[in-house]
């Protein structure tokens, strides 16, 4: 019977599957689906203990595992022989985040001094070991390199003209400024271009956009893409001063998909962190960071040095300060533990300290504290990476603080808002240090009321001071803002010589204004002061200064102070949102948003005098970019002798600009220019014949010498009599007599 | 730009000039009495005594050592300027209208007038000179030369040596001018330039290119070897004179109408200005008014600060000009130099 059986082929398909009872087997091989390789994780590297230490081991094992999460189950295998452990183990974690947790937290922990514990997923573990998982090392293949136009080639613009971006709808435009006359388009405007605004890095090489999944970098002559940096959803991005790195923040944090594309910038240190920072050339992610817990949002959120050298963030009661030439380690290994902390900024330039030697220009950060229980409010200035603290200011009696650099790092002006011992006043006081000279001196400038907005001159000494004075009358149609001018003191020669410290005044003061904002010329001496429309604002308007008027007139209340001011201009733009110089200080535009509000959108540009030398007004008109230039590469010295010669030089330029508003004048110009050439051809012409044919030397003045000899000096003296008079002395007694 | 009056003459002026260092102007005037004035002060050096006719033309050799005067009393005369004195005359067959010195000074030439069946010459005298001191050592009496009027030309009205003393250029009574060989007088070339009497020739500082004016309103500037015309100026009246300034890229053009004309043709002002043009962009840029009556000729200084006008009011005014004048410039004209200046630091830095 049974041989029958298996000599009868067998139908697989012809048994009735649903017959069979699967019980017994499934409940023999049933696996705990619950059971998740998820939450297990391999630690090696653990001591290697007798069986009797077992339970103790894993007592202080358990114990540092519950610092990621509940410990399930923790597992310590036997070796049968030795009777001690193997120095693996695993862990059983209740969720997968824990187990998550665990590596990044304990893996290459540190247990005591012969011991490393190396953590790792029971997948990740399974990955290692099958055969398909190469060992070998793989080189990363390098993007091949793709070359890009001059990125600076603006530059190079025979008129030195200037570019800027004009936003409109969803339309992105660059333009030449051709002062008066219509601009020039720089490359077809360009629809999308970007999601929101544009933004240039601080030299103006690069043009960044904001797009879904990140920012784009573009320049070039024809404003080619160069780069793309994905960061889904970037709100913000801010470019260092050498334009080196770009920060981005998304609200997003970065999560890595399950199939990463090759070229995915982040790495697994990066999830859950929302601030990026790439190399901007090479565009890759070279560091990211989470954000600080319970910290408000203070764009920019990494600050650099004048140099890129230093970046730092503002942490809780800390300041974190990193290295970007060590992979943005952090400088000497830990942050900076400043309680309090408010606020930082480093010095937009190097600076010369007075104990540095051979010219050596220091990176230098200021940060300020509040008063806490047992310290008085503190602004500290500090050289890094040393941490040589320079000098301290110390404070009293503080509501707020505020920091302005001027730009070229010789002063740092802490603007102090104090509070009277009611504490219903408040008033300000600004300290300036002045960086470069010995032991960092602080000067005190009292202000009668509060201060709310502070400018420095651009490579000068003088700034200017918004302040709003109290008074009872509560109605806002009432302007009470003052703008002050502020001046150093004209130091007599005769003085002392040691008598060298800077007195700031304030010079003039003009009260009743709405005014905002201060403006300064990049290249110093102009500034303007306007009102800029604002929720509080309805009107905007323009005041003009000149700080080195050469005339007699000026508004000047003091006389010994280094400056002439005069009030050059108050053009009228009553509905202005936004103004910016032009990065070479000739021009100002000011422009009305459409995102700020919808009235009289569009742009106007003045000229340092104030006239408008540009207008349009935009349906839908967004944004005025100007792009920025970098420092110039003249010594001061050239540039000293360009302005000497400014007069003699300009005269082609003048001509230039006729040229370009009147056709007419255009042909004329150009036929007197051909004739001139006529001209002086033919006198070289005339000139070789002469000398070849008649050995006769031609000229264009009879020059005459003439020595002393030749001329006799006549001086003739006048006299003449004004009076006469006549008196009879009556007697010579007296005179005798003495 | 105030002008110095220089009162000394009691009739209408015919030619003014300055020596070479341009601190003396020489005048002669209808009155046949010739003055050397100083021209810082306008104050009168001295008279040149002599004629018995309207002189009609002077000039002042190089050094300023001897002047030469032409006069309608048919006679050329040799003065020395230091004391005033005569020291040669040269008797013409008919009047001298214009007598000038050549560059170095050895030579003299007349241009005789076409009357008395004479039909009139350009006339070359040599003076032998001491090459060291200028000092004249002989004079011949006799001429070098004669050019006499050519078939189907009018009589020469005016003369003037080129540079060198090479060419001769030479305006005639119909508006031709020709041009001749300096040294020996042999015809070279000429054109029809003017439709009326060509009133003067003056020669650019260096002696290439020359200057005539023309009772038909126009001057023209030509080159002297090419005998190219370079510019044109057009007036609006009748011109007697005009001179190639030194120093600026002008020309200065004076005429009018004749005061005789003034009664009879037209009632409107006389034109009695000194018209500047610009040389190479043939614009007017100014006048200077200030004669009334025509001016007869107008004479810049060799170093182009000062201008002086002799008018047929008996006056001759003298300009030192301003520093306006000196600053004047085309926007063009600027910005060649503005780019040669910044060619020329950019080269020296470099």
């Amino acid at each position: 019977m049974s041989e029958a059986l298996v000599d009868q082929e067998i139908n697989l398909e012809s048994i009735p599957i649903d017959d069979i009872d699967f019980s017994d087997l499934e409940r023999e091989y049933n696996v705990d689906l619950d059971v998740n390789f998820d939450n297990f994780v391999v630690v090696d590297g653990a001591p290697i203990a007798p069986e009797t230490k077992v339970p103790v081991l894993t007592k202080v094992l358990t114990k540092l595992f519950s610092q990621a999460g509940k410990v399930v189950d923790i597992n310590l295998p036997l070796d049968e022989e030795k009777k001690t452990t193997k120095g693996y183990l695993f862990v059983e974690f209740d969720s997968a985040a824990a187990a998550q947790k665990a590596i990044k937290l304990l893996n290459g922990k540190k247990l005591d001094v012969k011991h490393r514990l190396f953590v790792n997923t029971l997948n990740d573990l399974e990955r290692y070991g099958t055969e398909t998982f190469s060992n070998e090392f793989q080189e990363p293949k390098l993007p091949e390199f793709q070359s890009t136009n001059y990125l600076k080639s603006w530059l190079q613009d025979e008129q030195g003209r200037d570019q800027f971006v004009l936003q409109k709808g969803d339309m992105t435009g660059i333009f030449w400024n051709r002062n008066t006359q219509q601009p020039d388009n720089v490359v077809e405007p360009r629809k999308n271009w970007s999601n929101s605004t544009v933004k240039f890095s601080s030299k103006g090489t690069y043009l960044f956009s904001y797009h879904d999944q990140g920012v784009a970098s573009w320049g070039g002559k024809n404003f080619e893409r160069l780069k793309r940096f994905f960061h889904p959803d970037t709100k913000a991005l801010a470019v260092s001063p050498t334009e080196k790195y770009l920060v981005t923040l998304s609200p997003q944090p970065i999560s890595i998909p399950e199939h990463a594309p090759e070229d995915f910038p982040f790495g697994p240190d990066s999830v859950g962190h929302q601030l990026a920072i790439w190399d901007i050339a090479m565009g890759v992610c070279v560091k990211t960071f989470a954000l600080p817990p319970g910290q408000r949002l203070h764009w920019p959120m990494v600050k650099w040095s004048y140099d890129d050298r230093y970046c730092a963030r503002l942490g809780p009661n800390a300041l974190a300060v990193y290295d970007t030439e060590n992979n943005f380690e952090l400088v000497s290994g830990k942050i900076l533990k400043i309680e309090g902390i408010m606020d930082f900024s480093f010095a937009p330039a190097g600076v010369k300290l007075a104990v540095n030697r051979n010219n050596e220009l220091s990176s230098v950060l200021a940060y300020w504290t509040p008063e806490s229980n047992n310290q008085s409010c503190k602004a500290t200035i500090m050289e890094i990476p040393t941490r040589r603290v320079l000098r301290t200011v110390n404070l009293v009696q503080v509501s707020d603080v505020s920091l302005h650099w001027q730009d070229q790092a010789e002063y740092l002006c802490v603007k102090v808002d104090r509070h009277t011992k009611s504490g219903k006043t408040i008033f300000t006081n600004l300290e300036i240090a002045k960086l470069t000279e010995k032991d960092v001196p602080v000067e005190k400038v009292e202000m009668k009321d509060h201060g709310f907005s502070f400018g420095w001159e651009p490579k000068g000494d003088r700034f200017i001071t918004i302040s709003i004075t109290e008074t009872a009358e509560d109605n806002p149609a009432i302007p009470k803002n003052v703008v002050t001018f502020y001046a150093p003191e004209r130091k007599d020669k005769t003085k002392q010589a040691d008598d060298d410290a800077k007195n700031w005044k304030a010079f003039a003061t003009v009260d009743g204004k709405f005014s905002n904002t201060i403006s300064w010329s990049p290249a110093g001496r102009f500034v303007v002061v306007a009102t800029l429309v604002t929720p509080d604002n309805r009107k905007a308007d323009f005041d003009f200064y000149d700080f080195d008027f050469p005339g007699e007139k000026n508004l000047n209340t003091v006389d010994d102070v280094c400056a002439s001011l005069k009030d050059v201009a108050h053009p009228d733009y009553f509905s202005a949102t936004d103004m910016k110089w032009d990065p070479s200080g000739r021009f100002v535009a000011v422009w009305s948003s459409a995102v700020k509000h919808k009235l009289d959108n569009g742009y106007k540009v003045y000229n340092i005098g104030g006239e408008t030398v540009r207008e349009e007004m935009i349906e839908g008109f967004k944004n005025f970019v100007w792009r920025p230039r970098p420092e110039s590469l003249l010594t001061n010295g050239e540039k000293k002798k360009v302005r000497k010669n400014l007069r003699e030089w300009s005269a082609q330029f003048d001509e230039q600009d006729a040229m370009q508003a009147d056709s007419a004048m255009r042909e004329l110009i150009l036929q007197r220019r051909s004739t001139l050439e006529e001209w002086n051809e033919y006198r070289e012409a005339t000139a070789d014949i002469m000398e070849s044919d008649y050995n006769y030397v031609t000229f264009d003045t009879t020059v005459v010498s003439i020595s002393d000899e030749d001329y006799e000096i006549v001086e003739e003296i006048k006299e003449e009599i004004l009076e006469e008079k006549q008196e009879e002395v009556l007697s010579f007694e007296t005179a005798d007599e003495n | 730009m105030r002008p110095i009056m220089l009162k000394g003459h009691e009739r209408s002026l015919t030619q003014v000039k300055f020596n070479r260092e341009g601190d003396l102007i020489f005048s002669c005037a209808k009155d046949s009495v010739a003055s050397v004035w100083y021209s810082i002060n306008g104050e009168r050096l001295g008279t040149l005594e002599g004629h018995q006719g309207t002189i009609w033309s002077i000039d002042v050799d190089k050094y300023t050592q001897y002047a030469v005067t032409g006069s309608a009393d048919f006679s050329i005369k040799l003065w020395r300027v230091q004391d005033g004195t005569n020291v040669f005359t040269w008797k013409t067959k008919t009047p001298v209208r214009r007598v000038e010195f050549s560059p170095d000074g050895d030579r003299i030439l007349a241009v005789l007038d076409g009357v008395m069946g004479y039909p009139g010459s350009v006339t070359v005298y040599k003076i032998e000179r001491d090459s060291a001191t200028g000092e004249v050592l002989n004079i011949e009496e006799e001429p070098v030369f004669d050019i006499l009027t050519r078939e189907g030309f009018d009589i020469a009205s005016v003369a003037s040596w080129s540079f060198g003393g090479n060419f001769i250029a030479v305006g005639h009574k119909d508006g031709k001018v020709s041009k001749y060989e300096g040294n020996t007088g042999e015809y070279l070339d000429s054109l029809e330039l003017h439709t009326q009497n060509v009133s003067d020739i003056q020669f650019s500082p260096d002696g290439t290119y020359f200057i005539t004016s023309s009772r038909d309103s126009v001057s023209n500037l030509v080159d002297v070897v090419t005998f190219d015309v370079l510019k044109t100026y057009e007036a609006d009246c009748p011109l007697n004179s005009a001179c190639i300034t030194p120093l600026k890229q002008f020309v200065i053009l004076g005429g009018g109408q004749d005061a005789k004309d003034v009664t009879t043709t037209s009632s409107r002002e006389g034109k009695f200005e000194a018209r500047f043009y610009h040389k190479i962009f043939q614009d007017e840029i100014g006048r200077v008014k200030g004669h009334f009556g025509p001016l007869n000729y107008v004479a810049v200084s060799p170093q182009g600060t000062s201008y002086a006008s002799g008018g047929e009011d008996g006056f001759v005014r003298l300009h030192h000009f301003d520093k306006s004048y000196f600053d004047f410039k085309y926007d063009v004209e600027k910005s060649a130099e503005a780019q040669k200046l910044m060619q020329a630091q950019g080269s020296a830095a470099s």
